[in-house]
């Protein structure tokens, strides 16, 4: 009975005591000079994209002899996270480390924890053309003056799939989609008279429904260029955009148009099973829609509402970037001049085209640079496969960037678009208006920002 | 039965403890102590700044509307829980008491759930009530009753309170069962010989005699509820739809894992230890005290 509530008492705490445990010791760093130099390398991408990732590791071992990458897969990118985390605060942290897009606020306010990309090329002498990389790609990992601060790799962005045997259906034309909202609405109505229960659904819906649109409209998701410019932002969750667009989803899932499939990727597999008509989904479910679709299918950008001025612009990406990180925060641990430089030459060899445009062909990633595009172009890619390049021109539409489509760099954004998600399934479950749902998730995601810019900015 | 066995010496006994001991220390005392210690300051996820606050974590925690309302789920949750974990089981175990063919197939049946992890428990539920692929979940949505936990916040605490007793009914059956049968046939026989029907000798002989073992199930499964369902919850629902069921220890995870926010989640799981301490001390000052096996 007794340990039955020691049992008990103990997971109450283990939660914590996970952060303190000590990480495995990193290899001792005196090896026989003829040894690779061992660098440490966590990611968080499960199969089969892990596989596809510790492919490109060990090509880059065998590339050279100095330096040997050893990659470690660490579970989903939130338990990475806080895996790398643990790992810093014990002194043990990995060379690189995998981080999504939505980590990046957290750990550009990590200072000592990690070393800028900028920093880590100009110490080694390693070269990387960041001016070929997309601009919302290279961007989304920048400081608010344009330093690299992290290494873009996989990234993805929003685009919309629809079948093409339903459009047929319900008299639609099976090869031009709905470019605007309007235009969806009108295309769902048809889709759902025509007996078809499910006319649309949407993945992320946070990054989705409220990024992706206000990215592409050139409105604000928070002050301060979307928290670019300093971790004093404010949530603008509660525009006359955001919250019509709300309206509308919540209207429409009142109708039957719209269905509502769950957080984060949970509505994934609604349409390779031919269950709902139009997805909006990463352009990374590609792969799963290829492998599964029994249907004729199409992929088109995410639509937009035709009367907002400047609309569309380009979409924000998702997906992650990797990290150069220090050890820890006791003096002794710290890292050897090779030790960087081996991160550095990593860097250097997956920024290139080749690697680059391999890895996107085969994973539905779209490509970080230019060369890797225009390679994919040459190679025929996107002939044979038609629709593929519809999330890097979504991508580059509207020309550079503003402050409004560059990105998200908020502290604590992880439990902000948790918080988004929550109030909108409340406002689906008809508990309050879009009006009152936008508003309480922008007042919760302050309270967010404001709970980190505190942790932050006290003095080190 | 006072044969006590005595030790010569002191040695003997201290070293027999010590494996015991280091292993309470290591794993159960050194983590709540730093559980308490991290409460009691704000810090960055990577440890870089931090400063004491003394107890502001814990005054913020119980000014929040969403720990209140996470409170009242797990007051929901737990009780649904027990009643339903109980009640169940104790029905099965009085069936599985009597005379029946079958009976060691079909009380080794009854046990196994226990022996499923919870995730995996999670996940045979969810592929029974998930609105899209569950044979239930489409069953129901086909019947026409608007099936989907994922927006349902009450359906989603249905979900997680079926599965979770589901997995609790094991237990309680084992030590039910047993309770039934240390009743002395004899109490059961002068009963039947006073004229009384089976539902009553159940409500006035049987069920006084199995208070003892309620009891102690009650609290086993409120701790049960309180600590031991985050798989179920997490692979379920993830707290969700909106916080629908999100209870105190899956808040702990989320503010602490997901979130950063050692704070915050250090302070609560030191009053989810508080309440586990005043649990365990009901549990000794009313069962093993003052009831008598």
């Amino acid at each position: 009975m007794l340990r039955r509530h020691l049992a008990a008492a103990a997971l109450a705490v283990l939660a914590l005591a996970g952060f303190n445990r000590p990480a495995p010791a990193q290899p001792a760093p005196a090896a026989p000079p003829a040894a690779p130099v061992e660098i440490q390398f966590w990611h968080g991408l499960p199969q089969p994209l892990g596989g596809l990732l510790e492919k490109i590791v060990s090509d880059f071992n065998a590339s050279q002899r100095q330096y040997r990458v050893v990659p470690s897969f660490r579970g989903s990118y939130p338990e990475t996270m806080v895996g790398a985390v643990a790992a810093f605060r014990a002194n043990a942290a990995p060379h690189i480390v995998q981080m999504y897009e939505v980590g990046t606020g957290t750990m550009l306010a990590a200072g000592r924890a990690i070393r800028p990309v900028h920093e880590l090329l100009a110490a080694t002498g390693v070269n990387i053309d960041f001016n070929d990389y997309l601009a919302p790609v290279r961007g989304y990992y920048q400081a608010a003056d344009g330093r690299q601060m992290s290494m873009p790799f996989n990234s993805s962005t929003a685009i919309m799939f629809y079948n093409k045997d339903m459009f047929s259906r319900a008299g639609l034309d099976p090869n031009s989609p709905p470019k605007t909202w309007q235009e969806v609405e009108a295309a769902a109505r048809k889709l759902k008279e025509a007996g078809i229960s499910c006319p649309m659904t949407t993945s992320w819906p946070a990054w989705i429904q409220v990024e992706q649109v206000l990215a592409m409209h050139n409105q604000p998701l928070a002050t301060q260029a979307n928290g670019f410019r300093g971790m004093n932002a404010e949530m603008r969750l509660a525009g006359p955009l955001m919250v019509r667009h709300m309206q509308n989803l919540v209207e429409w899932q009142r109708q039957g148009l719209f269905r509502y499939g769950g957080r984060d990727a949970a509505a994934d597999g609604l349409f390779p099973s031919g269950e709902c008509a139009m997805a909006f989904a990463s352009s990374g479910l590609r792969a799963r829609v290829v492998r599964e679709a029994r249907f004729q299918w199409g992929a088109a950008m995410l639509p937009y509402y035709s009367d907002v001025q400047g609309a569309p612009r380009n979409s924000i990406i998702g997906g992650a970037s990797f990290w150069a990180m220090n050890k820890g925060a006791a003096a002794n641990a710290t890292r050897t001049e090779a030790e960087w430089r081996g991160v550095a030459e990593f860097f250097r060899y997956i920024a290139s085209p080749e690697v680059d445009a391999k890895w996107h062909q085969d994973t539905g990633y779209v490509p970080v640079r230019r060369a890797s595009y225009e390679l994919s172009r040459r190679q025929g890619y996107y002939t044979q496969n038609p629709g593929s390049d519809v999330a890097i021109e979504q991508l580059i539409r509207g020309g550079a960037a503003t402050d409004n489509s560059r990105g998200i760099r908020l502290g604590g954004y992880v439990e902000i678009r948790t918080i988004i998600q929550e109030e909108m399934e409340k406002a689906f479950q008809a508990g309050q208006s879009a009006q009152q749902a936008m508003e309480a998730a922008n007042t919760r995601a302050n309270a967010v920002l404001r709970t980190f810019e505190r942790q932050n900015s006290r003095p080190q | 039965m006072d044969r006590k066995v005595y030790f010569k010496g002191r040695a003997l006994p201290f070293l027999l403890l010590l494996p015991q001991l280091a292993v309470t220390a290591v794993f159960f005392l050194w983590p709540a102590a730093q559980a308490v210690w991290q409460s009691t300051l704000q810090q960055d996820a990577f440890g870089l700044s931090t400063s004491f606050v003394g107890l502001e974590n814990f005054a913020e925690v119980v000014a929040d509307p969403n720990w209140r309302g996470a409170a009242w789920n797990t007051a929901v949750f737990a009780t649904s829980v027990a009643v339903l974990a109980l009640g169940v089981a104790l029905f099965l175990a009085v069936q599985a008491d009597k005379a029946i063919r079958g009976q060691r197939f079909y009380r080794t049946m009854l046990i196994w759930p226990y022996a499923v992890a919870p995730a995996i428990a999670a996940v045979l539920w969810l592929f029974l009530f998930h609105p899209n692929i569950g044979l239930i979940g489409r069953a129901l949505n086909a019947a026409g009753v608007m099936w989907n936990y994922q927006l349902n916040g009450n359906q989603a605490m249905l979900l997680v309170v079926i599965a979770s007793a589901w997995k609790e009914v094991s237990y309680n059956f084992i030590f039910f069962l047993a309770g039934l049968q240390s009743i002395p046939k004899s109490v059961l026989e002068a009963a039947a010989i006073d004229g009384a029907r089976p539902l009553r000798r159940f409500w006035t002989v049987v069920f006084p005699l199995l208070s003892p073992t309620s009891f102690f199930l009650l609290v086993v499964n409120l701790v049960y509820a309180f600590f031991d369902t985050f798989g179920v919850i997490h692979a379920l629902t993830k707290g969700g739809p909106g916080k629908a069921t999100e209870t105190l220890i899956y808040k702990v995870y989320v503010d602490g894992v997901d979130n950063l926010n050692l704070g915050s989640s250090a302070a609560q799981s030191v009053i989810l230890m508080l309440l586990v301490i005043i649990l365990t001390v009901i549990q000794f000052r009313f069962v093993e005290r003052q009831v008598h096996y």
